[in-house]
């Protein structure tokens, strides 16, 4: 049976029918927001990150009913038409991405370990890191965009 | 020479769409009156089906169909076989059952529940045979049989006509290689050495999984969104399958997120469009990342190895072994074959040489193509054994492999001339960088030890082969550029750009690289083999002078001037006192804003050149790597503290590309070393999810990671460029293993070279030693 619920999507309050195994990656996904990927579908890879109430998920194990009134924010809700967010533009600059499959979920991990940490360690940064995968193997250049940004 | 220079700082056209999550895949794209599909795969590894029973699945609400076998052979316009080298492909299993996961059926519904739901409702009765998992016992007499028969194709690939099946065995194929007089020369050496190394089933992961989209339109055009990378052969192969002309089948390719040789030849595409035709609706299939282990994989292999050498570390003789494990399936299995034979002998000059490299049927999943292609697997045995055998002659390992190293000039185990090779720059810059021979900096304390290795390659490019490329001048000056070459994250889509834009003097901001649609552009063999910045490049280069050409000739027309008095460059046209812009030359000609030239440019490499020399490869990639690593003698644990690639690109394009490629493939080579490995126990994949199958994470990474471009240009590379995708992989396990040895004295010859294993062998040492 369909639940109704309400989650704010990129600030947007959405207000969707859904079946009670539906993913929150999946719903986000039905918006049209595909920014966010699935990779492994069990919580590993990373590429269906997205900020749940600030922190990252791995959307592809979380119901979406399990958002309700709750905050999500997406890759296409980082910065906006005019104006990169700072982590966007430092993964162009340095190369932080080959394929971007994985792009959006390193970029979303990266804003919410700065916010919690805002000069963070090298240990720090391949820890909180540690579940996002890029298989281009853009490792270097993704720790080179991080400590851009962080001013290290 | 050309230089990039102020281009050095271009950033990927591909990147604002990236970063923004505005890219689209194959996954994003929505068909209107697009239903889902999903396979019903077996669950065991070697059986006869003797029957199918469907009804059930039929009556599960929001189904729309089934296909089965049966479907395949009643179906006169299809030709239930097919695969880039043997037809020993089925779309859908139609007698046999050959590896687990092999397809049985395909469900397609309107929602995925509905879909899952059908597959749990076919019945399937098996009638299950022996089954064979390791090359070793396949190759036994009397080892099960997994093709009876296995079909030749009519037009297959022209560098393999000449590989067929072994009958009545599961070799399909067995590629010989012979110089000198291997017997003889054994008794000449003063050593030789023979080891056997062995490399396991392992897995791409492109984050990515296959999948594709499939209409059969009213009037019978097949028309298929696909993640390929090469969207001309899975034309060819769909046109094949379901007896139409390539004029009737259209291959669209969106971005990929990534393929590495995964998605190389067809995949998931033969199915997916015949569960279409059978529904008479546009279908879905996007494979869960078990599905992709089942898929497609890396050729485990079992080299034997035996060298012989002078007492100054001269390589004499070589007689070697490659058995490969291509699994359930040909696919292009013997073309890695031929590839692991001609490399067996590593890059070194070795005057005596047989090797017998084999590809073998077992009942794993099929193996294709994967990044090395083939060299991996004999370079792990060979870069191993040149340690070896340094160590047994007491010689440092940097200076055989100098003494016995291909230089310029000189011949490729085949006889022909190997041309255009910076191969010792490559391994004298690594060592260089690693600081080969010289104190160790940082001093080892207790159990833990350090030691460094080196390895080097020479790889062979897809030969013959064609890339033909166009570009379109529009009326204000911009251009479009058509190319078939898939942008899989290696940065074609900007390379390409950039040789154009520089060809005709143009910015880069006027180039538009269209999106893959084999209707729309000409035609390529394929994205893979590290071809394509030197053959699409060079195509799109010839096309962009083509387009010179006819602007200067426009001119020749327009004002009367002879064409030798006419120069094109810097995005105008010069002569006499003239300057023209090209709009303006364009204005000039069409006599108002409008009209069109189109550049067309055409790369045909061959296997026997304009002198009648015979051509293996149109280039070669060649490289180094050493890594410099800590091993803990207590527990086996190893640290990579710095690793080192270098690669002759001949010219790099795009420097910060050409850094991404390299360092990335070094990455994916980490993980072949250190974790990555398909464990099968009785038939059954053990380890098909990313908690079981460990691939490098952020963690993984050595403390230290240098890429290094050593130019070397190519005469026939565009601006001298050279591919470089696939090089800087191939070094890595043996760098590693050869670093473990200096380190710890212990040799690993199967990957991957665990912390247990080195544990164990350390143990094992030390019992011995006591």
């Amino acid at each position: 049976m369909k639940k109704r619920v309400n989650i704010f999507v990129n600030g947007v309050e959405r207000i969707l029918e859904v079946e009670p195994w539906v993913t929150l990656l999946e719903a986000v996904r039905g918006l049209g927001l595909t920014g966010a990927k699935l990779g492994c579908d069990i919580q590993v890879c990373g590429t269906c990150t997205l900020l749940l109430d600030g922190r990252p998920v791995s959307a592809c194990s979380v119901l979406a009913v399990d958002a309700d009134g709750r905050q999500v924010l997406t890759i296409e809700g980082l910065g906006d038409k005019n104006r990169l967010h700072p982590l966007q533009e430092a993964f162009m600059d340095c190369g932080a991405l080959q394929c971007g499959y994985c792009t959006s979920g390193f970029i979303l991990t990266a804003k919410a370990m700065l916010e919690e940490s805002p000069r963070p360690t090298e240990e720090q940064i391949r820890s909180y890191m540690g579940g996002n995968f890029c298989r281009c193997g853009c490792y270097p250049e993704i720790l080179e965009a991080i400590r851009k940004v962080a001013g290290l | 020479m050309e230089t990039f220079v102020e281009e050095d700082q271009v950033r990927r056209l591909d990147y604002r769409a990236k970063v923004t999550g505005r890219a689209s895949y194959l996954a994003d794209m929505t068909i209107p009156g697009m239903c889902v599909g999903k396979i019903l795969r077996s669950p065991v590894p070697h059986a006869w089906i003797r029957r199918i029973d469907v009804s059930k699945a039929l009556k599960v609400p929001g189904v729309v169909g089934v296909l089965t076998g049966d479907d395949i052979v009643k179906e006169e316009g299809i030709d239930p076989y097919f695969g880039p080298v043997f037809k020993d492909q089925t779309l859908v299993a139609v007698d046999k059952v050959r590896h687990v996961g092999d397809p049985v059926a395909a469900v397609a519904a309107e929602e995925p529940q509905a879909a899952e739901e059908a597959l749990s409702r076919i019945d399937v009765e098996y009638e299950e045979v022996p089954a064979v998992m390791d090359v070793r016992e396949s190759m036994r007499k009397e080892a099960p049989l997994i093709h009876e028969s296995v079909r030749i194709p009519e037009h297959g690939y022209a560098d393999l006509a000449e590989l067929r099946p072994v009958e009545g065995t599961n070799v399909c194929t067995h590629f010989k290689l012979r110089r000198g007089d291997v017997e003889k020369a054994f008794s000449e050496c003063d050593y030789i050495f023979e080891d056997t190394f062995v490399l396991p089933t392992t897995q791409h992961v492109a984050l990515e999984p296959h999948g594709c989209i499939a209409s059969v339109e009213p009037d019978g055009r097949i028309i298929v969104w696909s993640t390929t990378q090469n969207p001309f052969v899975v034309r060819t192969q769909l046109s094949n399958i379901f007896k139409v002309s390539v004029s009737k089948v259209r291959v669209v390719v969106p971005y990929l997120g990534g393929g590495y040789g995964s998605k190389v030849y067809p995949k998931v595409e033969p199915l997916t469009v015949a569960l279409a035709k059978k529904v008479g609706r546009t279908v879905r299939i996007m494979l869960s990342r078990e599905e992709v282990f089942y898929t497609v994989t890396k050729h485990a292999a079992v080299i034997r190895m035996k060298t012989g050498v002078k007492k100054d570390g001269t390589l004499h003789a070589r007689e070697g072994e490659v058995l490969l494990d291509t699994g359930a399936f040909a696919e292009i299995g013997p073309r890695v074959a031929k590839k692991s034979g001609y490399t067996a002998t590593g890059p070194y000059k070795i005057p005596h040489v047989k090797i017998d490299s084999m590809c073998v049927y077992t009942n794993k999943p099929p193996a294709g193509a994967f990044r090395g292609f083939g060299v991996s697997q004999s370079a792990w045995a060979c870069e191993s054994q040149m340690d070896i055998i340094a160590h047994a002659l007491k010689m440092d390992p940097l200076e055989i492999r100098l003494k016995n190293i291909y230089d310029e000039g000189d011949e490729f185990v085949t006889g022909e001339k190997l041309t255009n090779i910076g191969l010792k720059a490559c391994v004298e810059k690594v060592a260089a960088e690693i600081g080969w021979g010289k104190e160790q900096t940082r001093r080892p304390e207790g159990a833990i030890v350090r030691g460094k290795g080196i390895a080097c390659l020479i790889k062979a490019t897809i030969t013959p082969s064609i890339s033909s490329g166009v570009v379109k001048l529009n009326e204000d000056g911009s251009v479009t550029i058509f190319t078939g070459t898939v942008e899989m994250g290696q940065g074609s889509e900007t390379t390409m750009a950039q040789i154009v834009a520089k060809e005709l003097g143009i910015p880069l901001e006027k180039t538009q690289v269209l999106g893959v649609d084999t209707d729309v552009v000409p035609y390529d063999l394929t994205t893979s083999s590290s071809r394509s910045t030197f053959h699409m490049g060079k195509a799109l280069q010839l096309a962009a002078q083509d387009l010179c050409h006819q602007l200067r000739e426009l001119v020749v027309q327009e004002y009367g001037v002879p064409i030798e008095q006419v120069k094109a460059s810097e995005g105008k046209v010069f002569f006499g006192e003239m300057a023209m812009e090209y709009r303006e030359v364009l204005f000039k000609h069409f006599g108002m804003q409008g009209g069109t030239l189109v550049g067309r440019g055409e790369v045909r490499t061959r296997t026997v050149d304009e002198k009648g020399e015979k051509v293996t490869s149109a280039f070669w990639f060649l490289g180094a790597g050493a890594a410099d690593v800590e091993v803990d003698r207590e527990t086996g644990k190893i640290k990579i503290l710095k690793y080192v690639s270098s690669v002759d690109v001949g010219k790099a394009i795009n420097p910060l590309g050409c850094k991404q490629q390299i360092a990335g493939a070094a990455i994916t080579g980490l993980g072949q070393a250190l974790f990555e490995e398909m464990v099968f126990d009785n038939g059954q994949l053990v380890n098909p999810n990313l908690v079981d199958y460990i691939i490098p994470a952020l963690g993984d990474m050595p403390d230290v990671i240098e890429s290094i471009s050593v130019e070397v240009p190519h005469k026939d590379g565009p601006f001298g460029a050279k591919g470089i995708g696939e090089t800087s992989l191939i070094p890595v396990a043996p760098a590693i293993a050869n670093a473990v040895f200096d380190a710890a004295g212990v040799r690993i010859k199967d990957l991957p070279i665990t912390s247990e294993k080195i544990f164990l062998a350390l143990e094992k040492g030390s019992r011995e030693k006591s």
